[in-house]
């Protein structure tokens, strides 16, 4: 029980911020409505998603380093997880900008660009697929990891912050900040943002044993 | 000691569900006073769909769990000390 204090972290975390993110007290901004309460669910998607795709290119580039196919493993398990992830933060996004933004897909550059940015990982998965011998797939989609993980954080982070859009954090609007964020919500934020990512590397444990059994033969 | 939890809920379902069936007959709207329905028709009836995200996310929890342990079972058979 001792190992697995953060797995039941993660849950009263959570069950605090499902309970807390519905009733507390929020500032009713513009055509936000109530739904500025999404924050508390719709970006802890892309905190998990983004700490899913760091383990993921740290391991292929420790794979290209040692050729130990265990790295390989874990890469792939935390691509899965991530892009399972971020499929959750575009959906949401999607059904929030539904109403908020009046159309679900409008010709914004960070709902466009993340969308790229998924694609190229989507593209990672299906290369693995298309690979059967283990060794040349494990070196050839951890090189593609690599530049995947180049290409995701300016398409989601930078370019998105130096155009105009009507995502929070662009050029043109106030983002997710110290100074903009109200002190209520951030109470809950910050731990939506602990619990969701705790649930997310859990995931991707049971992901990375269930890999190691169904590859046993490899790594006695 | 599985086996023992498992009846356990299935108990605790068997029980929840007479406490349905036992509402059904009265009315077939849920109009009862007292303080547990009060407050969860207050505010909007928030209440409610917290009630419903509860569920939801313990469900998946115990989904979780549940796999957790199968996982951990399969090691102790092979022989693999996961984390």
């Amino acid at each position: 029980m001792a190992k697995h204090w953060w797995k039941a972290l993660a849950v009263l975390l959570l069950v605090y911020v499902i309970i807390a993110g519905f009733t507390i007290e929020i500032p009713i901004i513009g055509t936000n409505g109530q739904s500025s309460r999404g924050l508390f669910f719709h970006v802890p998607m892309w905190m998990c998603m983004y700490t899913m795709f760091t383990i993921s290119v740290v391991n292929s580039v420790l794979y290209l380093s040692k050729y130990d196919l265990r790295r390989d493993v874990y890469a792939s398990a935390a691509a899965n997880v991530g892009v399972f992830y971020g499929i959750l933060g575009f959906a949401t996004g999607t059904l929030w900008a539904t109403y908020t933004w009046g159309g679900s897909f409008t010709s914004d550059p960070k709902q466009m660009l993340t969308a790229v940015a998924l694609m190229i990982y989507m593209a990672y998965l299906v290369l693995r697929l298309s690979i059967p011998d283990i060794d040349k797939r494990a070196r050839i989609s951890a090189v593609f990891n690599v530049f995947a993980f180049a290409l995701l954080i300016p398409l989601t982070y930078i370019i998105p912050r130096m155009v105009d859009s009507l995502h929070p954090g662009s050029a043109t609007t106030p983002g997710f900040a110290s100074s903009d964020t109200d002190d209520h919500m951030r109470m809950v934020l910050y731990p939506a943002f602990i619990g969701w990512v705790l649930l997310s590397v859990w995931i991707y444990t049971l992901f990375v044993r269930y890999k190691k059994l169904e590859l046993k033969n490899i790594f006695k | 000691m599985i086996n023992k939890a498992f009846s356990f809920c299935c108990t605790c379902l068997l029980l929840l569900v007479s406490l349905f069936a036992n509402a059904q007959e009265n009315q077939n709207q849920n109009t009862e006073t007292g303080p547990v329905n009060e407050f969860f028709r207050s505010n909007g009836k928030i209440y409610v769909i917290v009630g419903v995200l509860l569920i939801i996310f313990i469900g998946i929890v115990i989904f979780l769990i549940a796999l957790d342990r199968k996982i951990t079972r399969l090691e102790r058979r092979d022989g693999i000390h996961g984390k």
